[in-house]
């Protein structure tokens, strides 16, 4: 193994990147969250539960599938399984925070946000992502980042783990199977 | 009702560039088109009703047999997935000057095309077109062969209805032997654990099914309190003159759904036509039209499916 964060070091990097993001936004008005599957659905749930704990009103919470918009279909093999997007909200003149686990070259951000332009158009895209490893092929940054890596090299793959998911909260890095 | 999505932590992937039939599918790789057509349903439901998943791929409608539905529905599922969709009938065409399938087929794919979705009147032309063609080839009814989409979205429409497809007793009535629909539904059905009943008179439902695990019934009576599906195929008038066939009023009284049998059916019968119905020879307009019917639901799963197949075909490609 390449490098772990423990459950602690998690909750420390997971707790600062919420706060700012509550602190960013007015509990009065109303915001979307929006996960892409699925990792940042799990992020987004946790955000709205601890969102409307802090006296949140108004979130709307959506599921973004991206695959059929990504732009490398033909080159990641065999299919796995499309899922539903569950966008039963109204996005228009709203403001949306985009949710992910991980932002590496930015392709599936760029996919999530023409995804979303199909179902509305949100006043505001903000995008969260829990660790941001570098390198990036297209022109996109995050706004709200827990955990910044900058040494990871394209051999190896950053996992955020979550208990839902997988048991156990944590970030590892592991070299690629 | 929400569609329970069955799957396990080892979903297996799809892997095949042409959908030539249901016979020649495993039950995981049904189950994992109709989990994908599940998503797709999902896109028809959005206000902007298209998804870049095909964005410059080609796909070519091939009829060489009329078709009003199953043309119709791989259009505007290829256009969903924002494909370009060609439209290539025999009227009109170079066939009507003696072109042969292949040559038709071959001048058709060296423009560039990536599927081609095709429809002929001889059982095996959509696996002959696979054979020679490097493209994706998805069969859209090959005479009484296969149409395996019309199976798909069958086996579709009854999950979607029940939940679930194992255990089911699921009839199937009509013209069996000259029935594309009847044999991909058998396939599809059996796989996925249903009971299928294959019913319809001597001439027209031999008992040689009873050999891939089909019940053969002559006397649709006999079992119409057990099933929770009927499906009625339509009456093919273009084979009425046969000797096989008896008179339109004895197929009606016999094998038709009316009133009076629909009153003897379970309560939560579910009832199914792939059209073009006949209305009240097989099948009565008040219960084609009546809340236990199936059949416009069908043609709306249709397009789910077939976006889900012509992406899968493209994508394994």
């Amino acid at each position: 193994m390449f490098r772990e964060y423990d459950q602690a070091q998690f909750k420390t990097i997971y707790d600062q990147w919420r706060e700012r993001i509550c602190a960013d936004f007015s509990p009065h008005q109303p915001i979307n969250i929006i996960g892409i599957r699925s990792r940042g659905q799990t992020l987004a749930q946790r955000l709205m539960q601890s969102m409307t704990a802090h006296g949140f009103k108004h979130i709307g919470q959506g599921v973004l599938d991206i695959t059929l918009y990504r732009d490398d279909l033909s080159e990641i093999g065999p299919r796995p399984l499309v899922r539903p997007s569950e966008i039963n909200l109204q996005l228009d003149g709203v403001p949306v925070l985009l949710v992910d686990d991980v932002l590496f070259t930015g392709r599936s951000v760029r996919a999530g946000l023409d995804a979303l332009t199909d179902f509305g158009r949100p006043s505001v895209i903000k995008l969260a992502v829990l660790v941001d490893r570098g390198g990036r092929e297209l022109p996109i940054q995050a706004d709200y980042v827990g955990l910044t890596l900058r040494d990871v090299p394209n051999s190896h793959r950053v996992n955020v783990l979550l208990t839902e998911n997988d048991g156990r909260d944590a970030i590892t890095v592991d070299p690629r199977p | 009702m929400s569609i329970k999505q069955t799957m396990s932590t080892n979903t297996p992937l799809w892997t095949r560039n042409h959908l030539l039939g249901l016979q020649s599918l495993s039950s995981q790789e049904i189950n994992f088109i109709l989990d994908t057509a599940a998503s797709f349903k999902e896109v028809s439901t959005r206000s902007i009703k298209k998804v870049p998943a095909l964005r410059g791929k080609v796909v070519v409608n091939a009829f060489w047999e009329d078709s009003t539905r199953t043309r119709t529905s791989f259009q505007l599922a290829a256009q969903r997935l924002s494909a370009d969709v060609i439209d290539f009938s025999e009227k009109g065409s170079s066939v009507s000057k003696g072109e042969t399938l292949i040559d038709t087929a071959r001048n058709i794919e060296a423009m560039g095309v990536d599927v081609i979705v095709v429809r002929h009147r001889a059982a095996g032309a959509a696996e002959m077109l696979a054979r020679t063609l490097k493209c994706s080839v998805v069969n859209a009814g090959d005479g009484a062969h296969e149409h395996p989409t019309q199976g798909l979205l069958d086996l579709y429409t009854i999950r979607e209805r029940f939940g679930r497809i194992e255990g089911l007793k699921v009839a199937i009535v009509g013209d069996i032997s000259n029935s594309r629909v009847a044999r991909s539904n058998l396939w599809g059905l059996s796989k996925l654990g249903a009971e299928v009943y294959l019913i319809g008179p001597t001439t027209l439902c031999p008992r040689a099914f009873e050999k891939y695990g089909a019940k053969v019934v002559h006397d649709f009576d006999s079992v119409i309190g057990q099933v929770d599906v009927i499906n009625m195929l339509r009456v093919q008038f273009e084979r009425i003159q046969s000797s096989q066939f008896p008179s339109v009023r004895e197929f009606s009284q016999m094998y038709g759904l009316t009133w009076d049998r629909f009153q003897r059916c379970k309560k939560d019968v579910f009832i199914m036509h792939p059209g073009p119905m006949n209305r009240g020879i097989e099948i009565q307009s008040e219960i084609a039209d009546g809340p236990q019917s199936g059949i416009l639901t069908q043609v709306t799963n249709g397009l789910a499916v077939r976006m889900a197949v012509l992406y899968l075909v493209t994508q394994a490609a």
